[in-house]
């Protein structure tokens, strides 16, 4: 498959899910069970997209993600883990 | 709110052409997918080589999460025209959500409110993202920009931990993706999800 063709799929994909419970009519209740299962969709997806690319033991990427995870927690903003992340990566790299 | 599209914006654009995707496709995506963690994972299966079923897949389950907003939406703007409908979907994104959640007043109000501030969150992530494009392009691999992918990832979900339930969730998926690491296309990451869904819900039952 071409890429325009996944990226066609992609678009048509995202925009079903965004669109999904905003076609219902207005009477239609959302199932309780499905809501509060889609509560806990970020913090799993997200999570399982990261930890294979920075579990690495011995590596410093495993480090530098520890560093990352520490600035997210205190400053909650992308910006300032992503700079620490990639600090730490390069000293740790250099250190090593 | 400004000050987390411009980077989060420049750094997608920077990580997708550093993963290896063509500078074109890129802002193709920007625009058809509008959603930042999505095209970042995507990109990097794409320059990897992995099967088309696969990045779609992927795509899904990242953007599960728009359903959750959408759902939610749904008790502001159900009784919307259905043109505003399909346009407040084609503009929902993690901060437009964020913002209208703090904002009081009537639904078409609030309807004013949501598309006045999605249009304009949609332009300034379209334009950081092609800031990001045309520098990314520019910069050498040693500098490891492609690791600016996952940790924008954790930026974005380290906060949601506030509760039991939630670092469950987050450590179940973690554990599951590790151990199933050696599944075919990726489907750790399926697997991943479905676990930590499950264990938020069993732990925040338990509780209450």
């Amino acid at each position: 498959m071409s890429i325009w063709l996944v990226l066609a799929a992609m678009a048509v994909v995202t925009y079903f899910l965004r669109a999904s419970f905003l076609l219902l009519p207005p009477e239609v209740e959302t199932p309780p069970l499905l809501k509060r299962a889609l509560r806990y969709v970020p913090a799993a997806v997200l999570t399982a997209i990261w930890v294979p690319e920075v579990f690495a033991p011995g590596d410093e990427r495993l480090l530098a993600g520890v560093v990352a995870m520490a600035a997210a927690w205190r400053w909650r903003g992308t910006f300032a883990t992503i700079a620490a992340g990639l600090l730490a990566l390069h000293l740790f790299e250099w250190l090593t | 709110m400004l000050p987390g599209i411009f980077p989060f914006g420049i750094i997608t654009g920077v990580a997708m052409v550093a993963s290896g995707i063509e500078p074109l496709a890129a802002m193709l995506m920007s625009l058809a997918v509008f959603a930042g963690a999505s095209m970042v994972a995507s990109a990097q299966l794409l320059a990897s080589g992995s099967p088309a079923l696969l990045v779609i897949l992927a795509t899904l389950f990242i953007n599960l999460r728009f359903m959750m907003y959408s759902a939610s939406l749904r008790q502001h703007f159900a009784r919307a025209p259905l043109r505003m409908r399909l346009l407040v979907a084609y503009l929902t994104a993690d901060n437009a959500y964020g913002l209208l959640l703090g904002r009081e007043g009537d639904e078409s109000s609030k309807l004013g409110y949501f598309l006045g501030a999605g249009t304009f969150i949609w332009s300034a992530w379209q334009i950081a993202v092609a800031a990001g494009i045309l520098i990314g392009a520019g910069l050498p691999a040693s500098w490891r920009l492609e690791f600016a992918a996952p940790l924008a990832f954790i930026a974005m979900s380290v906060p949601l931990l506030r509760d039991r339930a939630m670092v469950g969730a987050a450590i179940a998926a973690g554990i599951v993706v590790i151990a199933a690491q050696g599944l075919p296309l990726r489907l750790g990451l399926v697997a991943a999800a479905l676990t930590g869904i499950a264990v938020g819900l069993l732990l925040e039952r338990k509780r209450a």
